[in-house]
């Protein structure tokens, strides 16, 4: 027996006559639609789309407020067509997924421990949401003071 | 490959970002695309606005939520388009759009945000 190292398996990994092809399954394009828990990681996962959305739509509020009163107030007419607004409300429905998600992850990745004992899961999320609220009521008030 | 050995540094820009994100983009999002634009609370005047913008920490905030927020886009949807809609063989173009759009984005937050006032 020869002690080959993976990587040259795998690149003797081409299809002869006297070799037999590795067994692999074929995974649909649409593996995710099958279960709930699949579905929540895609679309976890497309909530990304709408992170970057928003910072879009924030690039050319700064470049309206750049170029004066009127091209601000024409962008402000713009974010109040419905389809705009039925987009940012998706788009918030998605970010606020984001949120919940990530703070919940917080707990598995980083779990603490005090005194030998592991601390609950809703304990290390709690800060994280306590911050999320105060951070949130902060900003409202930097821009509506 | 060389990319492997950067898996670390772009992973902790997605993981920077996705606290940035999280922490800041919904309320943000909330008011200037939802409470505003319905009338649900009184939108702030353009000098008032503008007056914000203006301070440089301000400015620095925008420009790192933009810039993370970004990196944070660019990861986590390449692995969706790896893993979600099988589509590997892509591998080289999916990186190059999404990093090269995380840097490009940064850029005009950058000269946006430093030309503004």
């Amino acid at each position: 027996m020869s002690a080959a190292k993976p990587e040259t398996i795998s690149a003797g990994a081409r299809y002869t006559e006297f070799h037999p092809r590795w067994y692999r399954r074929r995974v649909s394009v649409y593996w995710w639609l099958g279960q709930r828990q699949y579905l929540k990681f895609i679309l976890r996962e497309l909530s990304s789309v709408f992170v970057a959305l928003f910072v879009v739509e924030m690039l050319f509020q700064l470049a309206a407020l750049k170029n004066g009163p009127q091209a601000y107030a024409d962008f402000q007419s713009l974010l109040q067509s419905p389809f705009v607004i039925a987009l940012n409300i998706i788009a918030l429905l998605f970010v606020m997924f984001h949120a919940i998600t990530w703070f919940n992850l917080a707990p598995s990745a980083m779990p603490v421990r005090l005194g030998g004992r592991r601390v609950p899961a809703f304990m290390v999320a709690a800060p994280s949401y306590v911050m999320w609220i105060a951070i949130s009521v902060f900003v409202g008030w930097m821009v509506t003071r | 490959m060389a990319k492997q050995s950067n898996e670390a540094f772009f992973w902790v820009l997605f993981s920077a970002g996705g606290v940035v994100a999280a922490l800041l983009i919904p309320v943000q999002l909330f008011l200037f695309g939802v409470a505003f634009p319905l009338g649900w609370l009184p939108a702030p005047s353009y000098g008032s606005l503008m007056a914000v913008v203006s301070l440089p920490l301000v400015r620095l905030y925008l420009f790192v939520l933009c810039s993370l927020s970004l990196f944070h886009w660019a990861h986590r949807f390449r692995y969706t388009l790896y893993d979600g809609l099988r589509v590997k063989h892509l591998n080289e173009v999916i990186f190059t759009l999404c990093y090269g759009g995380a840097v490009i984005g940064t850029a005009v937050a950058g000269y946006l945000l430093w030309t503004i006032a």
